[in-house]
């Protein structure tokens, strides 16, 4: 599936009528409000917490913890430990060190060069996307230009063209232009997210207060400068999140790199992945689930990573997009 | 000064979005034949997709996942989501983020991970036919194969529509549950008449963007086919088709005609669940 869309549960096409100083009162307000709740009586808007409902959507969590599981235990074995030993529990022996040193050094380091050029997509596509994002967020939301209203139909339309339908075009045009097998066939397209620009309108209604930019062009200050010195710290959660929703889908990307990169040297890791996938199932290639499946998990630990670090930020990013009915 | 700043995004979008789909009109107008070259066939394309009797396996394939697939996943979602709000869990932070951890994890992998459980060989199904001697049915059988790749997507966007529910349960007023209480009503009552209602615009999202998922079906069967290279056709669905059409047999007007006539269907489906779950409110 390619929906890999942030999105926070647009209710209704008009922002919330919420200040930033109220949202960020109410994320800084949750941590002392919850230690003052532990120490009030149960009521109905504070129950007590239940054992039958944990254990039942328990089911859930060992549903999605499941294969991260299996893929954290059987990154410890190698190919005769894969074939010999439980899939759920360790093998006599650990060579978790030992994979990672051969994963990184097969075929004279390749999985390195595919994590390089992932890089380079996140950093150059999700990064130019956002910034594409914020700066078009604010434009609708605090100027009443010309064309207003139709650039905001036009890209709230797009949403609803699978992404996929554009591929074989995108493919022929880029092919046209010599850009296909060069990096720029997939950061061109990771450029624009049309739920980045709709989260990033939502939330400039909000939290850039169009009095404070009046206030700022009464002092005389440009436009630009109003836009880095005013809107932009206020923007910063909103920017945030669309950061991380675009640099998990560029990171995650498979079907355009698939489509544009035939050169292995400009795979990024999901590509890489696939293709020693292919090598292991094909008739005298060499079998590396091993190496396969340990790459899998370097390949998901900066991402996961990143999420947990930055979870205050989406989670308030999204809270912030979704909207009081 | 408003172009000035939305400016880039309007000139890339108009790149990557716009661009390709007029190109793609115009590509679906022509047949690129061996002998007389490319020549104007009007709408014959079309008439050629709606009777290829290949993309309509694929599109009833995608018809029977979407029907089975999307209320599965976002009936855990929404219980999730519910069991989290609700107040009533040990460690619901821990579940919260646990649940919504698998959305992170690339197609490509998650792919892989279940693709290998699946697995005789190694993979979880093996082992539990080994330990109890039984045989179990092979999940990458042609007869299964669709069911699995379900549970994969299941899988990898239980967590996310989790959060879009969540998010939108996180604003209905508190003092709604208050009124609630006092009247008595019930905690099921309270989901059914206060909880439901009041998320009812992120329930239609989330169908609409897994409805356009399941249309779009290509990451999971694609990977898949390297590990049941016979259960998973080219024509497996219309995505697969339009990919193996363009790629392995150059036929690109037809590719994007296929294309077209997939987003259009899309694009329909999609506004009419949206006309729907607004109207009955």
């Amino acid at each position: 599936m390619t929906t890999s869309l942030p999105t926070a549960a647009p209710g209704s096409a008009e922002p919330a009528g919420r200040t930033p100083a109220a949202s960020t009162r109410a994320a800084s307000g949750t941590t002392t409000s919850k230690r003052r709740e532990r120490r009030l009586p149960h009521t109905p808007l504070n129950p007590r917490p239940s054992i039958p409902l944990t254990l039942v959507a328990g089911l859930v969590l060992v549903y999605t913890l499941l294969p991260l599981a299996w893929l954290v235990v059987n990154a410890t074995k190698d190919q005769n430990g894969l074939l010999d030993s439980f899939g759920l529990w360790f093998a006599d022996d650990t060579h978790f060190w030992d994979n990672i040193g051969r994963t990184l050094t097969y075929d004279d380091g390749v999985f390195v060069r595919w994590l390089l050029n992932t890089l380079l997509y996140v950093t150059a596509g999700a990064g130019g996307a956002t910034v594409l994002a914020v700066l078009g967020g604010y434009a609708l939301a605090t100027y009443d230009f010309p064309g207003r209203r139709a650039v905001f139909a036009v890209v709230l339309g797009a949403v609803a063209v699978p992404g996929t339908a554009l591929a074989v075009p995108t493919f022929l045009m880029f092919s046209n232009m010599g850009l296909t097998n060069t990096p720029w066939a997939v950061i061109i397209p990771s450029l624009i997210s049309p739920f980045g620009l709709y989260l990033m309108w939502v939330f400039a209604a909000e939290a850039v207060p169009t009095e404070l930019l009046e206030a700022a062009r009464i002092d005389g200050s440009g436009e630009l400068r109003t836009f880095f010195t005013i809107a932009l710290p206020l923007l910063m959660p909103g920017t945030v999140t669309v950061l991380l929703f675009s640099m998990v889908a560029t990171w995650n990307n498979y079907f355009l790199p698939l489509i544009m990169i035939k050169d292995p040297d400009w795979y990024p890791l999901t590509l890489g992945l696939n293709a020693w996938n292919a090598q292991a199932q094909t008739a005298g290639g060499q079998a590396v689930f091993d190496l396969i499946i340990t790459g899998s998990l370097l390949t998901i630990v900066p991402i996961v990573a990143v999420f947990l670090l930055l979870q205050r930020y989406w989670q308030s990013g999204l809270a912030a997009g979704s909207v009081k009915e | 000064m408003g172009w000035g700043f939305a400016g880039p995004f309007v000139a890339v979008f108009g790149l990557v979005f716009l661009a390709p789909i007029g190109y793609a009109l115009y590509l679906s107008l022509f047949q690129d034949r061996l002998i007389g070259g490319t020549s104007f066939v009007g709408l014959d394309n079309y008439g050629k997709a709606l009777t290829d009797p290949r993309f309509w396996e694929g599109l009833t394939r995608v018809g029977l996942f979407l029907l089975v697939q999307v209320p599965v996943m976002l009936g855990i979602a929404l219980f999730a989501a519910l069991a989290i709000d609700s107040g009533r869990l040990y460690g619901k932070t821990f579940f919260r983020v646990a649940i919504f951890l698998p959305y992170a994890v690339p197609a490509v992998v998650a792919s892989l991970i279940w693709g290998f459980m699946y697995g005789t060989q190694f993979g979880l199904v093996g082992n539990i036919n080994d330990a109890f001697g039984v045989t179990l049915p092979n999940p990458l059988s042609p007869s299964l194969v669709l069911a699995s790749i379900g549970n994969i997507v299941t899988w990898e966007f239980v967590g996310y529509n989790m959060l879009i529910f969540y998010s939108a349960l996180k604003v209905v007023p508190r003092s709604l549950y208050e009124a609630a209480a006092i009247d008595g009503a019930g905690e099921w009552r309270v989901v059914t008449a206060i909880k439901l209602p009041a998320i009812r615009s992120a329930l239609v999202i989330a169908t609409i963007f897994s409805i356009i998922g399941s249309f779009q079906l290509f990451n999971e069967p694609s990977i898949l086919q390297k590990l049941a290279p016979n259960a998973i056709t080219s024509d497996f669905t219309p995505n697969v088709y339009t990919y193996s059409l363009s790629f392995s047999g150059q036929q690109h007007n037809y590719a994007a005609t296929v294309a077209i006539v997939m987003g259009v269907l899309t694009a329909i489906i999609a506004y009419a669940v949206q006309l729907r779950g607004m109207r009955k409110g």
